[in-house]
């Protein structure tokens, strides 16, 4: 071990150095995200078939969602993503304090997007416009509308768990970052947290248009 | 040891896509407005496709970092579109099936003839 004197503490053993650990650190993270994009993949394609079986029912349908939340979310959640991006920048330039303040303002829109979400499932849940069986709503014109409602629980309920477990993910970076342990020589952690964050956005991006902006 | 090869992206461009992805949000829900039939669709698919790019380049750094990532995201994509089309021809072909089941079978035929 030619380098173990020069060695930083944050590479482990089993790394040759810092530069090989971040990139498995990523190569790792983007299979994850792979796997993610086929998981979420199975219920976009279901939307694809049930949208062109009832184009009309679906066309009905999404007029009971509210297009103003939608887009307060998906702004939201595209200023999350940025202020996210901002914290590694903060973080590659040693500046500690700015990463956490950007990692809160993070966390704080996630909180954001989650309690939108809450209004618009409770108005929902009133109004019997549920999944399947559950589905008590008169309202919509069109055969078997509850169909369009089972797309909408399943696709943004997966995605709002995903939030969940973001905020989660973001709180234990920003408890590593209070605990001094990142610099701008590691911040690996902060930088994989980063990028599944984004993925969660670039979902939501796509579940915007597909569910509250029909025709 | 290794120099530290890590891009630092500027702030400006942070900002910039930040930007533009916002803009990019209205102008899809204003064109949500305007009926064009069938391409609203399309025109909804491809702002949403522009800005899932503008994220994935910039905010996830695929544009600077080793094209490795890039291939492993493009793969998820090319298989997810293989899975959809796929899926997308056997479901809306299968009328066509159901209706030549459907037509009566001809007890004349030389196949149902007994010697």
């Amino acid at each position: 071990m030619s380098n173990a004197t020069t060695r930083p503490a944050f590479v482990q053993h089993h790394f040759a150095d810092a530069e090989q650990q971040r990139e498995s650190a990523k190569l790792g993270m983007w299979l994850f995200l792979l796997t993610e994009i086929l998981l979420f993949g199975g219920l976009f394609v279901a939307y694809g078939i049930f949208r062109a079986w009832n184009p009309e029912m679906f066309f009905n349908a999404h007029k009971a969602l509210d297009v103003n939340l939608g887009t307060i979310n998906t702004i939201v959640l595209i200023t999350s993503s940025l202020t996210m991006a901002l914290s590694i920048h903060a973080m590659q330039l040693n500046n500690r304090r700015q990463t956490i303040m950007f990692l809160l303002m993070t966390l704080i829109f996630a909180g954001v997007f989650l309690v939108i979400k809450y209004f618009e499932y409770s108005h929902k849940i009133e109004l019997g416009q549920l999944p399947g069986k559950f589905y008590t709503f008169t309202g919509i014109a069109g055969s078997n509308p509850h169909i369009f409602f089972s797309i909408y629980f399943a696709m943004t309920g997966l995605h709002g768990l995903h939030v969940i477990f973001g905020m989660f993910a973001i709180s234990w970076v920003l408890r590593k970052t209070l605990k001094n342990e990142f610099s701008a020589e590691y911040y690996t952690p902060i930088e994989m947290v980063g990028l599944y964050w984004h993925l969660v956005d670039m979902i939501w991006i796509f579940l915007f248009p597909l569910l509250y902006l029909i025709g | 040891m290794k120099a530290h090869t890590e891009h630092i992206t500027p702030v400006k461009v942070y900002l910039a896509v930040g930007i533009s992805l916002l803009i990019l949000t209205i102008i899809t829900v204003a064109v949500s407005f305007i009926d064009l039939g069938p391409y609203n669709i399309t025109v909804a698919l491809i702002i949403a496709s522009l800005k899932a790019l503008l994220v994935a380049f910039f905010f996830m750094h695929i544009f600077w970092d080793n094209k490795l990532y890039l291939i492993i995201f493009a793969g998820s994509l090319l298989f997810l579109t293989i899975f959809l089309t796929l899926t997308m021809f056997d479901t809306e072909t299968r009328g066509s099936i159901y209706e030549e089941k459907a037509r009566p079978i001809n007890s004349e035929a030389p196949i149902y003839q007994r010697n």
